[in-house]
């Protein structure tokens, strides 16, 4: 049987025995998504809080001293790479992933609980090295997020002595925390599923996890390749990416090496990325839409085929991002190709959303209000990237704020609007409580209606020919003066909706310990998590037998059937029919 | 039922073709009762990720080996690797160590433990004996004045044979842990499944390191034929 797995065996070799074993050193998979959500949510607010900090020079520019140019370029780094790898990367991964797929698969735990323990210890490594490096002389590195060599470890850029080699170790450290983790994820989907559930039954969001995953497991070497190879150059004098070049007037020891040749390795990583981090999005959303419109998904088989797809194609349009580092026109050309395709399965999923809620019993809940935020969000940095997929607009917008705009709307506020989704929605399982609804509503309006008001003008800004990166704008002419008082707008904007991040923190904290009860299924959802015993679920997750699949997880307003939805352990011959009808089992079977 | 079939199927309609005696028998008869199966599973989805590695340094390789600065370690009569006889020694070693690991699996299963115990000593001193090899070979390198940043293929050679070596090093943990586990809970079984895992990851890494051997001893010629066949 495949559902026998090692986690799942009679012994109880790794039930907890003491405080320390139930909730520090835990490899309860419960407790270590726990741990991951808090540490990425943690680290995720100091990125928060400097992204306020280069709006606070964006806006208003000289008016704070602290923020000198090295601290601006250093507040753009560590904000861009701790957003994208630490936060979203490890909370929808190593958060949700850890949290949900031994639930939603039916199982006890991961296939190999000690290294999830293992996985979740080196994260934390991980982002301790990182936080460390803005404490050693010279600062973190200010190479921006994408490290580019020569200037990564050339004098002149902040932090090129000890905080790019902090900023590299640290990846180094996460990747094979990442490996670590990502090995469970995959092999417990593949090994461990609960008897009935087949690949084709299993829930969108379990479809989006297991792909990212894959994705995770390999493009993330190319990043651990360029980083090692980085070290040497920095640490042994090695030239595999540093050219001869004059720095402050004098001629380095390196000669030779291409700057180019990182480039490639990062983006063959960095745009795999964008799909590890949208695709447990595109799974959970459409699994919050189905719930909270009493719907089944529109287009099920079509929505895991896009996710494939997408996975597949996510290797073969990298080098959209360097249209402008002087390619070859061809190069160019496929690669603008592939781009503008892998809209078509992105589109197919926009749609089925959207016919998903179509007639549907939508409930306007916190969780459903952020899933339809995402499709907005969404789509429209969807449709930016089709425009920035043609080398030919690419060239003039690149790096101005067209492109800062279009990567935030579409792998920044969308993935988090489907985060908040999400955490408001499993919230009930985690801790057996509601998130206060007055709160998350005033947290969803500010936060949708904020994010707009700060990137729809950046669009505008880009057009422009704003660049972005910049510590001051200087005497530009084409830039009007008015682009000033925009920026200063944006900031406003940005800070009032960090402040309402705030709210939302407040609203965990105190939803935990006095949030109104909601017994164990409130959205009256079908998938597996909502059917466990015990909410919020103990260790082992299912009491003594294992739950068996009869069924989809999409089966909400069935024909004929008393409740508007039906678990998927429930039998057919199980199936409560309407009263009034005529209430033949068979038929329904 | 073939992946298309798996990935074809209507779900919707599970109840109606996909009875559920038919469901759970497939489920149970595509694989038996085997506790090592996600191991088997993980490791060949980490043996993808080593892979994915591996290739993407190749992939520099070969584009850095075309910049007018590379010297390549063979070719010309004096260069280091052109008679390659320490190498070939280390692959000798390599070779005899995935030998011994066979020879366990088959010693594990026939329960013969002291055969197993000689092989499995034999496997571990033939894997350090290439790690040694390997580091002697770095010395030899260094004196003779190829150091690590004197010239792009001779970072590449310590480089990749170094993170060679590191996965090896990790495999001889593992099979440490294994006689480990052995010795304390003594089931031959998990022990015979195990040493299996190990012997694959063996051979896996002696194949990358044929692969690493040629590459990293060809000629100029041989580079600029690959690279301009892979377009660089």
């Amino acid at each position: 049987m495949t559902h026998t797995a090692i986690a799942d065996q009679e012994d109880d070799s790794h039930h907890p025995k003491s405080f320390i074993g139930k909730y520090i050193w835990s490899q309860d998979h419960k407790v270590i998504a726990i741990q991951y959500s808090i540490t990425a949510i943690a680290v995720g607010l100091v990125a928060l809080v400097l992204s306020g900090m280069m709006r606070l020079q964006l806006g208003f520019p000289d008016q704070f001293s602290f923020i000198d140019p090295s601290a601006y370029l250093q507040f753009v780094t560590m904000h861009g790479m701790i957003m994208v790898i630490y936060l979203l990367t490890a909370l929808l991964l190593g958060g949700f992933g850890n949290y949900l797929i031994p639930l939603m698969v039916g199982t006890r735990d991961m296939v190999f609980p000690y290294l999830n323990m293992l996985s979740y210890w080196t994260y934390l490594l991980a982002v301790i090295v990182l936080m460390a490096s803005f404490f050693v002389a010279g600062g973190t590195t200010g190479a921006g997020w994408t490290l580019y060599p020569p200037q990564a470890i050339l004098e002149g850029t902040p932090g090129a002595d000890l905080g790019i080699l902090f900023m590299l170790i640290s990846l180094a450290i996460f990747i094979v925390a990442f490996t670590m983790g990502g090995l469970n994820y995959v092999t417990t989907v593949l090994q461990a599923r609960a008897k009935g559930m087949t690949l084709m039954r299993m829930p969108l969001t379990i479809w989006g996890i297991f792909i990212a995953t894959i994705l995770g497991l390999l493009a993330f070497p190319a990043l651990l390749v360029s980083a090692i190879m980085m070290m040497f150059d920095k640490l042994l004098g090695t030239s595999f990416f540093m050219p001869a070049i004059l720095s402050l007037g004098e001629g380095v020891d390196h000669s030779g090496g291409s700057p180019i040749l990182f480039q490639h390795l990062f983006w063959f990583f960095g745009h795999p990325e964008v799909y590890i981090v949208a695709l447990p999005a595109f799974g959970m959303v459409s699994d919050v839409l189905a719930t909270h419109a009493r719907k089944n998904i529109f287009g099920y088989r079509m929505m895991v085929w896009a996710i494939v797809a997408i996975g597949g194609l996510s290797f073969v349009v990298w080098a959209h991002h360097m249209y402008v580092s002087g390619m070859n026109p061809y190069f160019g050309f496929f690669f603008a190709t592939t781009t503008l395709i892998i809209a078509v399965p992105t589109a197919i999923k926009v749609y089925n959303w959207i016919l998903t809620l179509w007639r549907g019993n939508i409930h306007l809940t916190v969780p459903m209000l952020f899933a339809i935020g995402f499709i907005f969000t969404f789509t429209h940095g969807g449709l930016t990237g089709l425009m920035l997929g043609n080398v030919v607009v690419d060239l003039p917008l690149s790096d101005t704020y067209f492109v800062v705009a279009h990567f935030h709307m579409v792998m920044g506020v969308s993935p988090v609007m489907v985060l908040f989704a999400a955490i408001y929605h499993w919230f009930p399982k985690v801790t057996g409580r509601f998130l206060n609804n007055s709160l998350g509503k005033f947290h969803f309006w500010g936060t949708f209606l904020g994010t707009y008001a700060i990137y729809l003008p950046m669009h505008y800004l880009g057009f422009l020919g704003v660049p972005r990166r910049y510590y001051a704008m200087g005497n530009t002419d084409f830039i009007p003066e008015s682009a000033q008082a925009l920026n200063a707008s944006i900031t406003v904007s940005a800070i009032i909706v960090g402040v309402i991040q705030v709210v939302f923190v407040i609203n965990v904290i105190w939803s935990v310990f006095k949030g109104k009860k909601s017994g164990h299924n409130p959205w009256n959802a079908t998938t597996l998590e909502w059917q466990t015993e015990h909410t919020p679920p103990r260790h082992g997750n299912w009491g003594d037998k294992l739950p068996v699949v009869y069924r989809w997880a999409y089966d909400y307003s069935v024909p004929k059937v008393k409740d508007d939805f039906i678990p998927q352990n429930v039998a057919p011959e199980q199936v409560i029919m309407m009263d009034s009808q005529d209430t033949n089992n068979e038929e329904k079977t | 039922m073939n992946i298309f079939q798996k990935l074809t199927e209507k779900p919707w309609l599970a109840n109606d073709d996909l009875a559920l005696e038919g469901n759970s028998e497939s489920l149970s008869s595509s694989s038996q009762v085997n506790t090592s199966m996600p191991a088997k599973t993980a490791l060949y989805f980490f043996l993808s990720v080593v892979s994915v590695l591996f290739l993407l340094f190749t992939i520099t390789f070969l584009s850095r080996s075309q910049a007018v600065d590379f010297q390549a370690l063979a070719g010309e009569p004096w260069l280091p690797f052109s008679q390659p006889n320490s190498l070939w020694f280390n692959t000798g070693a390599l070779v005899l160590a995935s030998i011994s690991l066979q020879l366990a699996v088959l010693f594990a299963r026939q329960q013969k433990t002291s055969n197993l115990l000689i092989t499995l000593v034999l496997a571990t001193i033939f894997s350090a004996t290439f790690l040694i090899g390997q580091f002697s070979v770095w010395q030899q390198l260094t004196l003779n004045g190829y150091a690590l940043n004197q010239n792009p293929a001779n970072s590449f050679f310590y480089l990749l044979t170094g993170i060679h070596g590191l996965h090896l090093l990790g495999g001889i943990f593992a099979l440490v842990r294994v006689v480990w586990i052995y010795w304390k809970k003594s089931d031959t079984q998990s022990l015979t499944y195990s040493l299996k895992l190990c012997t694959t990851y063996w051979h896996y890494l002696l194949i990358v390191w044929l692969f690493l051997f040629a590459l990293l001893t060809a000629t100029p010629e041989t580079y600029r034929t690959i690279a301009l066949f892979c377009g660089f």
